[in-house]
């Protein structure tokens, strides 16, 4: 009985902790500041932004070709927060989830990670 | 195509109507811009600039001011590894002792040997002359820093914050410049160091199309006596000096 109720306690504690665990994992903070639709349908958009970037950026740095919606200044602008300012940061749309993925996000070693307007020293 | 014989007459109107002459030397396709904002740069265009070694005032530099400023180069107080698009260069005649000086940067070669080194093909010229680095395949090896006989390429050496959002620019890879290449497809049709020269009323710096007869630089280049620097080595080069 002194053994049943020991087993119980250790199972107990066992849970407990999961529990804990499960609240200590960083979950991505997908806040969508800008409500409306993104430039393809949300499931496209999670599987195959990094795919959609890829082609657009070979266009645009080749061909010139900047209209198209598929750019990453384009994610910048309508994703940045309003807070910070940027898609960077704890709570930033795109290091947030790519923290959760376990990506490298090499993109915003070059690439500006606030919008135009502020980039440009401009008010939000 | 051939279930509408209407669609077929529209577009032979509207090839027409586009070579149609509103005054004598300007046509409507070129009121339009050299191309549609969505469509692929063409080798119809080659961008090119002159420079005014005689207009160009010692000691001025607006031009390095201007390209700092629109493509964001920052000063990191380091100037031999800071990253330098423009170099303004002042010249001497060692016989006459005439002075003058000229900006330099990448001459956006015909034959580029940047892009003839290249491992990797980053390095690249756009088919409307630009020469240009695709930093997403640049390993930063600097062959073609080695290679441009006018010290036209920079190295990034350390990391970079607050980019322009159309100009990225990272640690580790070679750059130079771009003839303002954001500006050009959004269609201002001036490199910022051009505008510069002509606001500080120099008037050095001419940018345009070489291809285009009617173009101010085309003019320009019929009535100056003009060169390519290190002309010997056949790089057919788009930017021009006259009076060097």
């Amino acid at each position: 009985m002194k053994f049943l109720a020991a087993l119980l306690a250790f199972a107990a504690v066992l849970v407990a902790g999961l529990a804990l665990a499960a609240g200590r994992t960083a979950k991505p903070a997908v806040v969508i500041e800008r409500p409306g639709a993104c430039v393809e349908a949300t499931e496209v958009m999670r599987r195959d932004h990094m795919k959609l970037l890829m082609h657009q950026r070979d266009r645009t740095m080749r061909e010139g070709i900047r209209t198209k919606p598929h750019s990453l200044a384009g994610c910048v602008e309508c994703h940045a927060s309003r807070k910070t300012g940027s898609v960077l940061g704890e709570q930033g749309f795109c290091q947030s989830c790519h923290a959760y993925a376990g990506v490298t996000l090499d993109c915003f070693e070059c690439h500006a990670a606030k919008p135009r307007a502020q980039a440009a020293g401009a008010k939000p | 195509m051939s279930g509408n014989p209407r669609r077929g007459f529209l577009g032979t109107a509207a090839a027409a109507l586009a070579g149609v002459a509103l005054a004598p030397g300007i046509r409507l396709i070129e009121l339009a811009g050299a191309r549609a904002p969505g469509e692929p740069v063409t080798a119809k265009v080659r961008w090119g600039m002159l420079i005014d070694t005689n207009q160009c005032a010692t000691g001025c530099t607006d031009c390095v001011t201007a390209c700092n400023r629109e493509n964001g180069l920052q000063d990191t107080g380091r100037p031999r590894t800071d990253a330098q698009w423009i170099r303004k260069i002042e010249l001497k005649d060692l016989n006459g002792g005439r002075q003058h000086s000229a900006p330099v940067m990448c001459q956006h070669c015909a034959h580029p040997p940047c892009v003839d080194v290249c491992p990797t093909g980053a390095s690249f010229k756009r088919a409307d002359g630009i020469v240009l680095v695709d930093r997403h395949t640049c390993i930063g090896c600097r062959y073609c820093v080695m290679a441009c006989p006018y010290k036209a390429r920079s190295f990034v050496h350390e990391n970079l914050t607050d980019q322009k959002p159309d100009v990225p620019r990272g640690k580790g890879c070679v750059e130079g410049c771009t003839l303002c290449v954001q500006k050009i497809d959004r269609g201002d049709g001036i490199t910022a160091c051009a505008e510069a020269c002509t606001k500080a009323g120099h008037g050095a710096i001419t940018f345009g199309d070489l291809n285009d007869p009617q173009s101010a630089i085309a003019k320009r280049l019929r009535e100056l006596p003009n060169r390519a620097l290190r002309a010997d080595l056949r790089l057919d080069p788009g930017v021009r000096y006259a009076g060097v």
